[in-house]
C-alpha cells in the first residue's frame, strides 16, 4: 500500500511542473526567435522561471522520498 | 540492495553535538575554498596569470550579471559577497560530492558501516540553513536600505482591507521561501545520489558517465539558481518603491 502510494505521488506529482516547464521553454523559444539579441536576458529569466516551476515537483519527489525510506 | 538514508548518519559526536558524514565533507569544502582564497589573495599581480585572469573573468560574469539585476554597479560590488559565496559554497559542494570517495568509503564501529562523506546539500539540515541565511539576509538587507517601518510597511499595510491581506499573503511567501529554496537544492541533490547509487549498482561500466555528467551540470544549476533567487528577491527588498 505505502509503494502504492510512493508511485502514485511521484507519477502524479510532476505531471503538472513537467507541463509547466515545457510551456515556459515553449514561450522562451518565441521570445528568442522574435528577438535573438535579447537571448542571454531571456535565457537568464527562463531559467529562473523554470526553478519555480521544478521546485513544485521537487516537492512531490520529496514526500515520495520520505514515504519511501521512513 | 543500496542503503540510501534521508538522514545524515553519525559519525562521531562532540560533546553533545553530533558530527554527520554531510558536515565532515561540508567542513573539507570549507577548508579547501578557505586555503584557496588565502593563496590566491597572495598571488595577486597587477598584469594578471593565467589563474588570476579566469577568477576576474569569474567575478566579472557574476558582476554583470548582478549589475543587470539590480540596477546599478555599485549595488551590485555591494551585495557581492553573499551572493558569490553561495554560489561558490554550493557549486563545491556539489561537485566535490561527485568524486569516488564520496559515499564509498565507509567508516565502521562495531558492526554497522556508514559512509564517511556524503554531498553536504543532500542533507535537509544544511539546505536549510542556507536558506534561512538567504532570507533572513535578503530582509536584514531590506530594513538597512529603506529603513525598518517603510520595510515593515510591505508586510503590515493598514492602508485598506485587501492590502492589509495582501501584506499577511507577503508575510507567508517569505517563509514559504525559506521552504521552498532548502527543498529545491534538497530534492536534486539528494535524488541525483539515489539515482547515482542505483546506476552504479545496476551497471557499474561506462553507462553511469551520462548520468555523472548530467548531476554534473546540476549540481552548477542548481547553486546557480539558488544565488539567482537569492539576488532576485534581494532586488525586490531593496528596491526604492515609487508611486
Amino acid at each position: 500500500m505505502r509503494l502504492l502510494a510512493t508511485a502514485i505521488t511521484i507519477g502524479v506529482g510532476v505531471i503538472a511542473p513537467a507541463i509547466a516547464v515545457g510551456m515556459i521553454g515553449a514561450s522562451a523559444l518565441n521570445g528568442i526567435s522574435r528577438n535573438p539579441e535579447a537571448t542571454s536576458k531571456i535565457q537568464t529569466n527562463m531559467i529562473l522561471a523554470i526553478a519555480f516551476a521544478e521546485a513544485l515537483g521537487i516537492y512531490a519527489l520529496v514526500i515520495a522520498l520520505i514515504l519511501k525510506f521512513t | 540492495m543500496v542503503e540510501i538514508s534521508l538522514k545524515a548518519e553519525q559519525l562521531f559526536s562532540i560533546g553533545n553535538f553530533g558530527v554527520t558524514n554531510g558536515l565532515l565533507l561540508a567542513a573539507i569544502v570549507s577548508l579547501i575554498l578557505i586555503v584557496f582564497s588565502i593563496f590566491f589573495k597572495s598571488k595577486i599581480k597587477m598584469v594578471p596569470g593565467k589563474l588570476q585572469g579566469v577568477v576576474e573573468m569569474g567575478v566579472e560574469t557574476l558582476l554583470g550579471l548582478m549589475e543587470s539585476v539590480l540596477g546599478s554597479r555599485q549595488a551590485a560590488e555591494k551585495y557581492l559577497p553573499l551572493i558569490a559565496t553561495i554560489f561558490i559554497f554550493i557549486l563545491t559542494s556539489n561537485w566535490l560530492g561527485l568524486l569516488p570517495g564520496v559515499g564509498s568509503f565507509i567508516f565502521k564501529e562495531g558492526h554497522a558501516g556508514v559512509p564517511l562523506l556524503r554531498s553536504p546539500a543532500a542533507d535537509l539540515n544544511f539546505t536549510l540553513a542556507l536558506a534561512i541565511i538567504a532570507v533572513f539576509a535578503t530582509n536584514f538587507f531590506g530594513i538597512v536600505i529603506l529603513g525598518i517601518f517603510k520595510h515593515l510597511k510591505k508586510f503590515l499595510n493598514f492602508s485598506n482591507p485587501i492590502n492589509f491581506f495582501v501584506g499577511i499573503l507577503e508575510f507567508l511567501s517569505e517563509i514559504s521561501r525559506i521552504i521552498s529554496f532548502s527543498f529545491r537544492l534538497f530534492g536534486n541533490i539528494f535524488a541525483g545520489e539515489v539515482l547515482l547509487a542505483i546506476m552504479f549498482f545496476l551497471l557499474p561500466y561506462i553507462v553511469p558517465v551520462p548520468f555523472l555528467l548530467l548531476e554534473f551540470f546540476f549540481g552548477m544549476i542548481q547553486a546557480f539558481i539558488f544565488a539567482m533567487l537569492t539576488l532576485v528577491f534581494l532586488a525586490s527588498h531593496i528596491a526604492k518603491v515609487e508611486h
